[in-house]
């Protein structure tokens, strides 16, 4: 079941397309990585998921049905762009701004204590936003996006700006969100949160989804069947059953090599092949990291996998 | 819906929860008491008699001069140097001196005073001395002084406003002037604070970058019209506090200032004096009160009719330029860059200012019309005008015209808010602006 489906969206500004015949599907309960370099449209695709402007072609599902005005309620948005009204105080700015989501005063109220509780912040509620630190407003935003407990959270770049500590604390709360069964879409350019958090993963680049599925699948996708193996001595490969694409020298006499099978081949063949030759230390699997899918993709060399 | 009222809360008391609102509500109805207060008061306190020594070689104004409230004269026959010598040890305040050929020589007087002569009793003992040689003359020229008595003959005009039930009012077109361009000013004022404090919401909004949180929960039209409504409610609050607090200042002083006329009354009429007399003393000061003309204002101007017409036109014109300002603050991205846009939207409000001007001099012109039905300019304009009587008609038009014109700013602003608020790092220009009234979705 998916609770978000992005169907042949088009949006076209002035004098660009922002997002050409854009499709996707969320899982429900998962967490999806919308990934992209700048501009590539991110920011508009989550603008219309939000509502903040409509798409011109295409439609968007929201837990099946189309996403209409009082699906607001069921989204909750952190910005990439944090801000907060500066004279406010915490506890009021943030009942506002639950209010807003169709919270009643006194729901909201009951559930932002428990937050300020857990957070360890119950002495900010009458303080000024403008006498927070970065990353106290920071957390104070979080809880905005999270306190009317949406089905589905959209977060834009959610790291940028935290320490390494409250760093932590975001990526156990959204894994605690998880768990709930929130559904959590995040765009990023950080892989490494990608390669941690994510299960599903659409990366968009110039208007675009050009990358689109499942972690692992994704994944396999761009193994190249190559291995890495270290040893003692030589070996050369003589015959097309495997290539040697470099080798490195490591210290104490040990090798380094990035070896690519053919596809007939069997990791066993080579396993035995090497043993015959050289002393074998260790041997691996090259699998790429989203990093490396990330540039690879969005360099454009790698525009025909699809 | 419910979210527009939340909005309108939020801005309505964040603001009025401010000190500098409460400074400014309170502040402004005591300026405005002591605007008329204060010379009233100074006028009954100056108690202390000033004495003025003459010295008439000529003879002819014995007994002319007149002791009245404030001065007495003494006439002395000293020779000027050895007055002007003891003077500063007299107890005279000034000394006047006429001399003989002062028929001939009119510029002949002096006054001599330690301190300056001040100029209402120059003015007194000037007209005093020209009213006295006029006599002279005309009688040497043959004519006779009953005659000259007869010409002397006091004009004041009343005004009456006619209605068209054919009553008749005494007005005071004085009154009804300054009555007109107060109100113009205050509106003038008000449209421009309040005005502009939504522009400053907005791009407090914008640079602060919750705005994009903000739309992601209500529509751009909501937050849009949310701050206008409050920020607006905010002013008819101030208005309200103002009208209320001033008329309970003003009473208080008022009563303490009509007391006082009456102690000085009762000082003045002498023991003795005929009813007549009595009666004609107390009118005389009774005019002589400030509070008097303000009344005679008031009589003639239905007030209940005046607040309404002001709080509607406030809230007309306050609309029509607030949504103005709520464009150019979406269009920019901090105030100094809003200056040069706001240009366009601040010329209207200066140009139906100096229409004011105008309409308060010739209330029934062609001009003063046109600038009161037009909805631009017709907030000042109609308020200057209403306080010299409009026909209902007219002011039926003014205010159609003015509801068409705000349902039509706020359309045009909240389409070029809805896109503006998102832009950033783009500077704007008018022709990119014009293009955005015509995006969709």
């Amino acid at each position: 079941m998916n609770i978000l489906e992005v169907q042949n969206v088009v949006k076209r500004y002035a004098n660009h397309t922002a997002l050409d015949d854009v499709s996707l599907e969320v899982p429900k309960g998962s967490i999806f990585g919308l990934l992209g370099p700048n501009g590539a449209g991110k920011t508009s695709l989550i603008r219309i998921i939000n509502q903040i402007t409509a798409p011109d072609e295409g439609r968007i599902l929201l837990d099946g049905e189309l996403l209409r005005q009082k699906h607001i309620e069921d989204i909750g948005y952190l910005p990439e762009e944090r801000g907060l009204y500066k004279k406010m105080k915490v506890g009021e700015q943030l009942l506002y701004l639950a209010q807003l989501k169709g919270m009643t005063k006194a729901e909201a109220t009951e559930k932002l204590k428990v937050w300020f509780i857990k957070f360890d912040i119950k002495d900010w509620w009458y303080k000024n936003v403008e006498d927070l630190s970065k990353g106290m407003q920071q957390k104070t935003q979080f809880i905005a996006t999270i306190v009317h407990e949406p089905k589905l959270i959209i977060l834009d770049e959610p790291f940028s700006g935290f320490d390494p500590i409250n760093a932590n604390l975001l990526k156990d709360e959204i894994l605690e969100l998880k768990k709930k069964g929130s559904t959590i879409i995040f765009s990023t350019h950080r892989m490494e949160s990608v390669e941690e958090l994510c299960d599903n993963i659409a990366l968009i680049n110039k208007s675009k989804v050009v990358l689109r599925g499942e972690k692992k699948e994704v994944k396999n996708r761009f193994k190249d069947n190559s291995y890495t193996v270290d040893y003692i001595g030589d070996f050369q490969s003589n015959s097309n059953d495997f290539q040697i694409i470099e080798t490195k020298n490591l210290e104490d006499g040990l090798k380094r090599s990035h070896i690519r099978l053919s596809p007939e081949y069997s990791v066993n063949n080579l396993i035995s092949n090497l043993i015959s030759q050289v002393e074998l230390k260790a041997f691996s699997e090259n699998i790429p990291s989203f990093n490396e899918i990330f540039i690879n993709v969005v360099g454009g060399e790698a525009n025909e996998i699809l | 819906m419910n979210k527009i009222l939340l909005i309108i809360q939020r801005e309505y008391i964040t603001r009025v929860k401010k000190k500098s609102f409460w400074i400014a509500t309170i502040l402004a109805p005591i300026l405005i008491t002591a605007i008329y207060a204060i010379p009233a008061l100074l006028f009954l306190n100056n108690t202390n008699t000033k004495t003025v020594e003459v010295i008439d070689e000529s003879g002819l104004f014995t007994n002319k001069f007149k002791d009245e409230k404030g001065v007495s004269f003494k006439f002395s026959r000293q020779p000027l140097e050895k007055a002007k010598k003891e003077f500063l040890n007299s107890k005279f305040d000034a000394l006047v001196y006429i001399p003989g050929n002062i028929v001939d020589d009119a510029k002949g007087v002096r006054i001599f005073a330690e301190k300056n002569v001040n100029l209402s009793l120059q003015g007194n003992i000037e007209g005093t001395i020209q009213s006295e040689l006029r006599n002279i003359k005309l009688t040497r020229a043959g004519i006779d002084v009953k005659v000259i008595e007869d010409n002397k003959i006091d004009v004041s005009a009343n005004t009456f406003s006619l209605s068209e039930d054919g009553g008749e009012k005494s007005s005071s077109a004085g009154g009804t002037m300054i009555l007109g361009a107060v109100l113009g000013f205050i509106l003038y004022i008000t449209v421009f604070l309040y005005g502009s404090q939504v522009m400053n919401g907005v791009i407090e909004e914008k640079s602060n970058r919750i705005i994009e949180l903000m739309i992601s929960s209500v529509k751009p039209y909501q937050l849009m019209m949310g701050k206008i409504v409050g920020i607006g409610m905010v002013g008819m609050t101030q208005f309200l506090l103002w009208i209320v607090l001033t008329f309970s200042i003003s009473t208080v002083t008022s009563g303490v200032i009509a007391s006082r006329f009456e102690n000085q009354l009762k000082k003045e009429i002498k023991i003795g004096a005929t009813k007549e007399e009595i009666k004609k003393t107390e009118t005389e000061i009774k005019s002589q009160n400030p509070m008097a003309i303000v009344d005679k204002v008031f009589a003639t101007t239905s007030i209940p009719k005046l607040i309404l017409c002001f709080l509607f036109f406030y809230l007309g014109g306050y609309l029509l330029y607030s949504s103005l300002f709520a464009a150019v603050g979406s269009a920019v991205e901090n105030s100094t860059e809003a200056q040069q846009f706001m240009f366009p939207v601040t010329i209207p409000i200066i140009i139906s200012f100096f229409l004011a001007q105008y309409s308060i001099q010739e209330p029934d012109s062609q001009t003063a019309f046109w600038a009161s039905i037009i909805p631009f300019t017709s907030p000042i304009n109609m308020m200057v005008r209403l306080p010299f009587g409009v026909p209902a008609w007219e002011l039926l038009l003014s205010m159609v015209l003015l509801v068409l014109g705000f349902m039509g700013t706020t359309w045009l602003a909240g389409r070029i808010y809805r896109i503006g608020i998102l832009m950033y790092g783009k500077k704007m220009t008018w022709k990119e602006v014009s293009k955005w009234v015509f995006y969709k979705g």
